[in-house]
């Protein structure tokens, strides 16, 4: 009986995410339709995107031009870094990054008209304005990681593909979740959406650079209280084949996915409470 | 006289308007020293590695990234400002009415930008360069001539910033989506003002040739002058930055010429 | 649908909300009061009613609502809506009602009419044939046939207004709230909603729960009107009952030639302010304008006419005027309830 009940319960919790998931695509393919409508603007912006990043990578290879490491990483080295990080955020950034408009959303009271949708609120947020010319970060990131793939010259073993491909899910996931997070902390302090700033645009300028150029304090830091270290570091220093240099244990190295779910769990009960605190106050 | 008290009004407002979101504030205050800090240890790699590269000792390098931070949101290194609500009165034809004030369109928008950014200026500049200067050792000055030059190119460098602005706005008399525009705008600003790299690390002639462009009087003559690194030393520029401001905002006063013709042709 | 009780369809005891409100005292002090919106409202409504809800601005009326709704939740107070607690089952109440905020469109600005409508079919999992039946009528009935392809954007406030009831309705909901329906619209298009209005709670006994600021809605559409404000109940009754306690009086603002002393000999009509050249006329809100203006203008140099509409403010200011005494602010025997103006 008590199986039944929590297999029911389990069930009820699956299909909200299911139920979630599937509004959220349909309200992004809205959105795509919609923007159909000014298709130059998706043109211009796709190229936008894919030179802001191209420019920070610009930056890196203009360091290289007068170094041949930085913190003792060469720049295939940092390219792959550089790579794995920047993919991660591109697809957390396709999927949820207009979740930085809550703020905006509680001042103007759209908010409430999302809640009298029987659709959930993060849903509807998350596929808020959703562009595929994001896609650019992601196609500009992708191309200098393949570009470090073929400099590497590692023997790619089915283990390191494995962890190469958990690396970038995980890391979107990690970074979706902070953007949820971002959001959620606006329903208490609308103004603050250039925090969360800290932690995305931050969070990757930090990735990109090898741990070893940082204070120990500080990648503990995005270790153990902003798991951003999860997102590539850690999983890149073993694909390298390098020590990290915390000389953390070894499965920490695999530790993303677990992470990552640690995350979301996190980040779902914040929304939750963000959401239940602006109901009982409004704006 | 008048005049002046109108556009000193002008930029008190501006100045309040930006002053009442203290949140936003703070927020952006935590955003710029969590940057610095990413910014100042990827430069002492790379000092490290190679001593007095682009001229600079370490401190002076780390002197440059805190003070890119100070200067971001005054110098609005990132655009944003005033640009994008002058370019939506472009776009829903607003700016007729603003031609029909007695006050002069430019000078209004430059009193208003100038407002804004004397309170980022205090509000977003002091808090991360006091960050910088507790944890890393920064080549401040000790003289307060310096710190007097510093400002006065501070202040120079937002009237450039503003005038590069106010002309990338004015397109938008022909362009009607501002969204591409502004993000070249920010995409020009943020890797030819020294806010990616100083200029000074830029290889070769290439480096040479950006050092020239109006975006080195935003962000890299401020910081050169704040460390005395500016060859030549820091009046002439202070002098690149007054001919750069004085040429942009003469272009942007042809351009205006030019497209308000336009709006008036076409009957608003 | 046994799961609601008919003659309390929607069902309000005691609701109460405070908000905590910050102010700033000095230069970093902070001190935080307690406002109460809504200060202990009951009222009932039968299935299939049509209540005018009204108030002055800030008089807790839309807090009310945004509870009703689900979007807050209560401080205090019993709340029920068609058999559901708005705000702990938030997801199953809003299958059950709809909602038209005047002010803010819902539909999708760069794409066709149909598309929103699809969304809303898409997010309200309505049958498809149930969808298609509903969206027929509501397009017969508003008169929306031709403009389905057509972008919003092109749309008039009119067309849009009459887009947004079309998306509220389509999922069948047996409540539905309007936030300011006629606002902004011209006078053929305020017609045609009320019309519709009128019709849909004849013919499917939808529960309607209207805010407006014009009289004239609810005149032509309520029997009952529930008034409020400073977060206290004020009236529950028929609209007549309100007029007896607050007579509506129109106004006739006029331009003379020039300044003259107060205009006299109007039948109906008195001079209730003059200020240069234009002089103020109350005329009881039931009475013809046209006679007023024929004799006007005949007897003076009149260079301009406007009419101003009784304003519900007016009326309620009137309500408190007659019934000074027995008004229930006038007995609020608890300390710190500040009005949120």
């Amino acid at each position: 009986m008590a199986e039944t009940l929590s297999g029911a319960c389990a069930r009820a919790v699956l299909g909200r995410a299911v139920w979630g998931l599937r509004a959220y695509g349909f309200i992004a393919a809205m959105w795509i339709r919609s923007s159909w409508a000014y298709r130059a603007s998706f043109a211009i912006m796709l190229a936008a995107n894919f030179a802001s990043t191209a420019l920070d990578f610009a930056a890196i290879t203009l360091m290289f031009a007068q170094v041949d490491a930085l913190g003792g990483f060469t720049l295939p080295e940092v390219a792959f870094l550089y790579g794995t990080s920047c993919v991660a955020f591109g697809l957390a950034d396709l999927l949820l990054g207009t979740a930085e408009r809550v703020g905006r959303r509680v001042r103007d009271g759209t908010m409430d008209i999302l809640l009298t949708r029987p659709v959930p609120v993060l849903s509807q947020v998350a596929a808020d304005r959703f562009a595929l010319n994001r896609l650019g970060r992601i196609l500009q990131a992708g191309l200098v990681l393949g570009w470090s793939l073929t400099r590497l010259e590692l023997d790619w073993t089915a283990g390191r593909m494995a962890l190469l491909v958990s690396m970038v899910l995980c890391g979107a996931v990690i970074f979706g979740c902070v953007f949820v997070l971002g959001g959620a902390f606006q329903f208490w302090a609308q103004d603050a959406s250039e925090v969360q700033n800290a932690f995305t645009y931050g969070g990757i300028t930090l990735l990109q650079y090898p741990p070893t150029v940082f204070g120990k304090e500080l990648v503990r830091g995005v270790t153990f209280v902003v798991p951003l270290a999860f997102v590539n570091w850690l999983p890149a220093l073993r694909v390298l084949g390098r020590d990290d240099p915390l000389g953390l244990p070894g499965w920490m190295d695999f530790a993303a996915p677990a992470v990552a779910l640690l995350c979301c769990a996190g980040a779902g009960a914040l929304w939750r409470a963000g959401l239940r605190a602006y109901r009982s106050t409004g704006n | 006289m008048h005049l002046l008290r109108l556009n000193l009004a002008v930029a008190a407002s501006g100045f309040r308007r930006y002053a009442t979101y203290r949140v936003a504030t703070a927020a952006g205050v935590f955003t710029n020293t969590v940057f610095g800090f990413i910014l100042a240890y990827t430069f002492l790699a790379l000092w490290h590695e190679r001593p007095h590269l682009g001229g600079y000792d370490q401190s002076q390098a780390l002197t440059f990234v805190w003070t890119g931070q100070a200067l971001l949101a005054a110098v609005a290194l990132l655009g944003g400002g005033f640009q994008d609500e002058f370019h939506e009165r472009i776009r829903n034809g607003d700016v007729a009415i603003d031609l029909y004030r007695p006050v002069d369109l430019q000078l209004w928008w430059l009193a208003h930008d100038l407002g804004r950014a004397a309170f980022q200026l205090v509000g977003r500049g002091v808090a991360p360069m006091a960050a910088g200067a507790l944890v890393f050792d920064l080549a401040l000055p000790s003289s307060p001539a310096v710190w007097l030059l510093f400002l006065l190119s501070a202040l120079l460098a937002i009237v450039v910033s503003f005038a590069l602005r106010y002309l990338w706005a004015l397109c938008g008399f022909w362009l009607l989506d501002a969204t591409g525009l502004s993000a070249l705008s920010t995409l020009m600003s943020l890797f030819f003002s020294g806010m990616l790299l100083p200029l000074t690390v830029f290889p070769g002639g290439f480096g040479d040739a950006v050092r020239w462009l109006p975006w080195a009087a935003t962000l890299q003559v401020p910081a050169d002058v704040l460390l005395g690194a500016h060859p030549g030393g820091s009046l002439p520029g202070l002098a690149f930055q007054l001919v750069w401001a004085v040429v942009l905002l003469a272009a942007g006063r042809l351009l205006q010429f030019v497209a308000t013709r336009k709006v008036v042709v076409q009957g608003g | 649908m046994s799961d609601a009780d008919d003659d309390a369809f929607i069902a309000v005891t005691d609701l109460t909300k405070t908000f905590r409100v910050r102010r700033r005292s000095g230069l970093l002090r902070r001190t935080t009061s307690e406002v109460r919106a809504v200060d202990g409202i009951s009222f009932t409504l039968r299935r299939g009613e049509m209540t005018g809800f009204i108030g002055p601005n800030g008089a807790g009326k839309s807090t009310t609502v945004k509870m009703l709704t689900g979007i807050l939740t209560p401080s205090g107070g019993r709340l029920r809506v068609a058999g559901v607690d708005p705000w702990k089952e938030r997801t199953r109440l809003v299958r059950r009602i709809g909602v038209v905020f005047g002010q803010r469109t819902t539909l999708w600005w760069d794409l066709p009419l149909r598309d929103s409508f699809g969304l809303v079919r898409r997010m309200y999992r309505i049958p498809r044939d149930r969808f298609e039946e509903n969206l027929a009528r509501c397009v017969e009935l508003l008169e929306l046939d031709g403009l389905l392809d057509v972008p919003v954007r092109q749309l008039s406030l009119g067309q849009r207004m009459r887009g947004d009831i079309t998306a509220a309705l389509l999922h069948d909901p047996d409540v539905l709230y309007l936030d300011e329906p006629t606002i902004g619209l011209d006078v053929i298009s305020k017609a045609r909603v009320r019309r519709f209005l009128a019709r849909l709670n004849a013919e499917r006994g939808t529960t309607v729960l209207l805010t407006t600021h014009d009289l004239s809605d609810i005149e032509q559409l309520c029997e009952r009107v529930v008034v409020i404000d400073h977060g206290r109940l004020m009236y529950d009754g028929a609209l007549s009952g309100l007029h007896e306690v607050g007579q509506g009086e129109r106004t006739l603002v006029v331009d003379l030639e020039r300044e003259l002393p107060p205009v006299e000999g109007i039948t109906g009509a008195r001079t209730v302010r003059t200020e240069g050249p234009r002089q103020w006329l109350a005329f009881p809100a039931s009475a013809s304008a046209a006679p007023l203006v024929s004799q006007l203008v005949a007897a003076y140099p009149v260079v301009d006419l406007s009419l101003r509409e009784p304003d519900i403010e007016d009326v309620i200011a009137r309500m408190y005027e007659g019934s000074e005494g027995r008004s229930p602010s006038t007995d609020s025997g608890r300390p710190g309830v500040q009005p949120q103006r």
